[in-house]
């Protein structure tokens, strides 16, 4: 086994230097994991920034409803009435496109496409992914369903208005909203790609884990980075395909007269033939992926911010193994809590039990996730680069939007909250900004490794604290506007009684929004300008453990000129008892530091020499052949 | 002239910010500090999570007192009044370990900042600490499940026979209601016969339609059940009676229900809020399109003895449209000739 490892490894490295890139293969259909990674990077940023400005703009709309939108026509053309007002059908769009788009393109392709691609080969050792190819196609399947999704934002009839959620009949049937014609035709073609990309991605990231770790690299010495990556690819591996299942019965149903979803319907003057179909079943279908894919979202978060909080408390991470475990606990609870989003949609009630105390169940991991990274904080010696301010803003949001979820996954009580503000608040913390710190946690810490330069810290710590603060602005106060019952996807709340007031803290709302997506762009000027001019970063900036930082600086294609390095510890070698410096990477033999080893770690020692000694056999025989 | 004076005062106060952060970076440069591992800033950082934590708290104290009558809707159910309940038991759960998890999350890093003299506790696990925060919340969550399933099951427990039967149909962008009259029955509906003058699909040829009356308004009695019978007729809808503590899906082709007893008239209810516009009303809270935000119905909660007067007074579809009688069978088309003659009395 070790002769065919290390002849392999002699073997690609061989290869590398024969191969030269012209700017086509190494910029645009690049099968680099590094390139792919910086690929969905930016393209998710792009997307951000749509997401985000299609929520200033109904923001604009609840914050201020009296407003002339005038001075939008020159964008949104038609869909500003000759009053000045923003059409509602309109409205209901933005708000479908914001989710659609935060929620598969920036926090999944965004985060898990990124930092899956660039970090697995880099954390495990390994020359790329499994597949490169797949890893191009992934990436053009997710540009290819980004462009059909921003064509449909300018067709005339307007881009889906079902909310991101898409539920038939009303995203059946074009009499019922303009946007279920041919903006909901592009936006089940643009998700068909985006599963299709996902799919290959997961696959692959599944695969590399697996199979192309570096020796020594065993599942219990990964980075928790890459076991949320991995978790989270067998999670969409397991899902997006229900997903698309029923994507396609929506096809059927919007184009073939099929009746899966659609049953009893008098619309515009007229009852259609369709009978025996349950949108319930659509709803079921939909939240199998659905729910999954919150954690599709968070988990990587997660896994990057237990590396930033353990690399800079100096500390290990406190319970390795229970943070695996509890990520397997929410990778299985994931796939049977899905009802939980439908306890109002006229499901049996029975069904409404039990997923309640599963739902419940889920927060179990959940918090003990918490305590370990409170624990992981304690008694460390704790260096505050914005990787780590977003790392400590990610597990707050995770904690205020976590608890929020016992609300609402308690049915009783979800009677009231379900579809107010109350949820609105919950998630956007929970799944939204959380992920969204972890995104960026990750862009803050790997930026040196990406372009080899450092982001600067001061323009860091300005954006995190304008965000941090800004995020809890806008999303702390939805609950007290879910509470008194507001619902949610209103163009307006003055038709009725009960939710004719808090017009005071919606414009609130709406300007903290404003003034937090104005702060991204201070984010955005950082990394551009830090690609080109910022300092040049030293090889390992975080005086992190993983393997990442013993590639060069400009790592070429197959991240390692020479060997890839061995692995003899596990990642988490901070501040050891005993050792001159405050971490020791993952690449120093147990040998070489008797002075901090465990004593179970001496015992190892033994067995490590000896391996070593084969090793070095090896590699001189194979010298030799040459 | 004042975009373009907006113009230049926005790149002024760029190349202001601009000017900033260069004259910073050379001067961290100088200094060195950009080698140091943690520099003065790390200082800043950790006294800001202090004063955040200060800061926040006191907004959401001050807030959430302040505004404690606006947010808390009254609640005018019996069951609403076991769910509230549950709200704020779970509130009260929560916002402990919401506070005690934040103060930790925020003093750690201030305690705990990067200090060159001092190394990190070496403190990898401690599997008596895990097992303690695995069973301590599970056992918090335990009693909150179980006290919230014994309620749910209370509230979706079959309605009490007696109930009086409202049924609420949504469609694009309105509700509709109809009464079950007399016989406490609704008769059948079919959504193929919709049409103008029968916008419920109401079959006429089943008896127990005959008696059935529409309302503009839900009318309820007061300390009584009352079943609502959902349904839909184009997409979903959702029916939000938000000071019933009330909610349920409507359906296209799947009726759902949802039944509650009313405490308070809509008279007591403006008295006790002393305002004497107060109306109690439904909303959707499932998004059907446009108009989705204007779906208002009002329920009005009188006594029980003036609800019993409202419902003789009402007039049923037959009697307000004799047209559809036509095309009825014999026997139905008496029962409902008896209708149109008494309301000509």
């Amino acid at each position: 086994m070790a002769t065919a490892t290390v002849a392999h490894h002699d073997e690609a490295a061989h290869e590398h230097h024969e191969h030269h890139d012209n700017f086509i293969t190494k910029y645009i259909f690049t099968q680099d994991h590094k390139m792919i990674g910086k690929q969905f990077l930016i393209t998710g940023m792009f997307w951000a920034i749509i997401g985000g400005f299609l929520s200033i703009l109904f923001r604009l709309q609840l914050g201020f409803p009296e407003m002339s939108m005038e001075f939008l026509r020159p964008l949104l053309g038609g869909w500003i009435d000759e009053s000045g007002a923003l059409d509602p059908n309109f409205y209901l769009a933005l708000v479908t496109m914001h989710g659609t788009i935060m929620v598969f393109f920036v926090l999944t392709a965004g985060l898990s496409g990124t930092f899956s691609n660039y970090l697995i080969p880099l954390q495990i050792g390994a020359r790329d992914m499994a597949s490169g190819f797949m890893n191009m196609l992934s990436y053009w399947f997710f540009f290819l369903s980004g462009v059909i999704m921003f064509i449909s934002l300018f067709i005339k009839t307007g881009p889906a208005g079902g909310g991101w959620v898409v539920y038939p009949p009303l995203s059946a049937l074009e009499q019922a909203i303009p946007g279920s014609g041919l903006g909901m035709t592009l936006w089940l073609i643009a998700m068909t790609f985006f599963i299709a990309s996902s799919l290959l991605g997961g696959i692959n990231y599944i695969t590399t884990v697996i199979n192309l770790r570096t020796k020594g690299m065993s599942f219990s010495r990964l980075p928790l980075t890459i076991w949320a990556f991995f978790l989270t690819a067998v999670i969409g591996l397991l899902s997006f395909p229900v997903l698309f299942a029923a994507a396609l019965l929506l096809v059927f149903d919007r184009s073939f007269g099929t009746s899966f979803y659609l049953s009893d319907i008098y619309i515009g003057g007229e009852a259609l033939p369709n009978t025996g179909g349950s949108p319930v079943l659509y709803q079921h279908l939909f939240w199998f992926l659905g729910h999954p894919e919150v954690y599709i979202v968070l988990l990587p978060a997660l896994g990057i911010t237990s590396e930033v909080i353990a690399t800079n408390s100096r500390k290990p991470i406190f319970g390795y193994k229970a943070m695996i475990i509890s990520m397997l606990g929410i990778t299985i609870l994931s796939f049977i809590v899905w009802a939980h989003h439908m306890f109002v949609s006229g499901m049996n009630p029975f069904l409404g039990s039990i997923f309640m105390f599963l739902t419940l169940i889920i927060a179990v991991p959940s918090a003990v996730k918490v305590f370990n990274y409170l624990t992981t904080l304690w008694r460390g010696n704790l260096i505050f680069t914005p990787a780590m301010l977003f790392s400590i803003g990610l597990v707050s949001f995770f904690i205020s939007g976590g608890l929020t979820g016992i609300f609402l996954g308690n049915s009783a009580i979800d009677i009231q909250l379900h579809d107010t503000y109350f949820v609105v608040a919950h998630f956007h913390l929970v799944m939204g900004s959380a992920s969204f710190f972890g995104l960026m946690a990750g862009v803050y810490h790997w930026f040196p490794k990406m372009f080899g330069r450092m982001m600067d810290a001061k323009l860091g710590y300005i954006h995190f604290w304008l965000t941090f603060t800004g995020v809890y602005l806008v999303f702390f106060p939805m609950h007290y506007i879910g509470i008194a019952g507001f619902p949610r996807r209103y163009y307006s709340w003055t038709n009725f009684n009960f939710a004719d007031m808090y017009t005071d803290l919606n414009m609130f709302v709406s300007v903290a929004a404003i003034i937090t997506f104005a702060a991204q762009f201070i984010f955005i000027f950082n990394f551009f300008y830090s690609m080109y001019r910022g300092r040049k970063a030293t090889l390992n900036p975080w005086r992190s453990n993983t393997l990442e930082w013993t590639t060069p600086l400009y790592p070429g294609h197959g991240n390692w000129p020479g060997e890839i390095p061995t692995v003899y510890r596990w990642p988490y070698d901070y501040s050891k008892p005993g050792a001159a410096e405050d971490f020791i990477p993952q690449t120093v033999p147990l040998s070489a530091t008797p002075e901090s080893n465990l004593p179970h770690e001496q015992e190892l020692v033994a067995l490590e020499m000896e391996i070593m000694k084969d090793e070095s056999e090896v590699l001189v025989a194979n010298e030799s052949k040459h | 002239m004042y975009g373009f004076l907006i113009g230049v005062g926005v790149l002024l106060l760029l190349s202001i910010i601009w000017m900033v952060y260069r004259i910073q970076t050379l001067v961290s440069v100088v200094k060195g500090s950009d080698k140091k591992i943690a520099s003065g800033s790390n200082k800043v950082n950790a006294i800001l999570f202090v004063l955040f934590l200060v800061g926040t708290t006191i907004l959401m104290f001050w807030y959430s007192i302040k505004e404690f009558k606006n947010y808390q809707l009254p609640v005018a159910s019996e069951h609403g009044v076991v769910t509230d309940q549950l709200f704020w038991i779970t509130m009260a759960v929560t916002g402990i370990v919401f506070l005690i998890t934040h103060v930790l999350l925020f003093v750690f890093p201030y305690k705990y900042q990067y200090k060159e003299d001092r190394k990190a506790t070496f403190y990898p696990d401690n599997n008596k600490l895990e097992i303690i925060w695995t069973i301590v919340p599970g056992v918090v969550l335990a009693g909150l499940v179980i006290s919230g399933w014994m309620a749910w099951s209370d509230i979706t427990a079959p309605a009490p026979e007696k109930a009086h039967v409202v049924e609420i149909m949504g469609y694009q962008f309105a509700w509709e209601i109809r009464y079950p009259g007399q016989d406490n029955v609704l008769g059948d509906y079919d959504y193929r016969l919709i049409t103008a003058s029968n916008s419920h699909g109401v079959d006429f040829t089943d008896k127990n339609s005959i008696d059935d009356f529409p309302s503009s308004k839900v009318v309820i009695p007061k300390g009584e059940p009352v079943l609502f019978k959902i349904r839909a007729r184009d997409v979903l809808h959702s029916v939000f009676a938000p000071h019933m503590r009330l909610k349920m899906d409507a359906v296209p082709g799947m009726p759902t229900r949802f039944w509650f007893v009313p405490t308070k008239t809509t008279e007591e209810m403006r008295a006790e809020l002393n305002d004497p516009e107060f109306e109690y009303e439904i909303a959707c809270t499932e998004v059907c399109g446009r108009g989705h935000f204007s779906m208002r119905k009002v329920i009005e909660v009188v006594e029980p003895e003036a609800y019993q007067k409202w419902l003789v007074e009402q007039k049923t579809f037959i009697q307000q449209n004799p047209a559809l009688a036509e095309n009825l069978n014999a026997e139905t088309k008496e029962l409902a000739e008896i209708q149109i003659s008494k309301s000509k009395k």
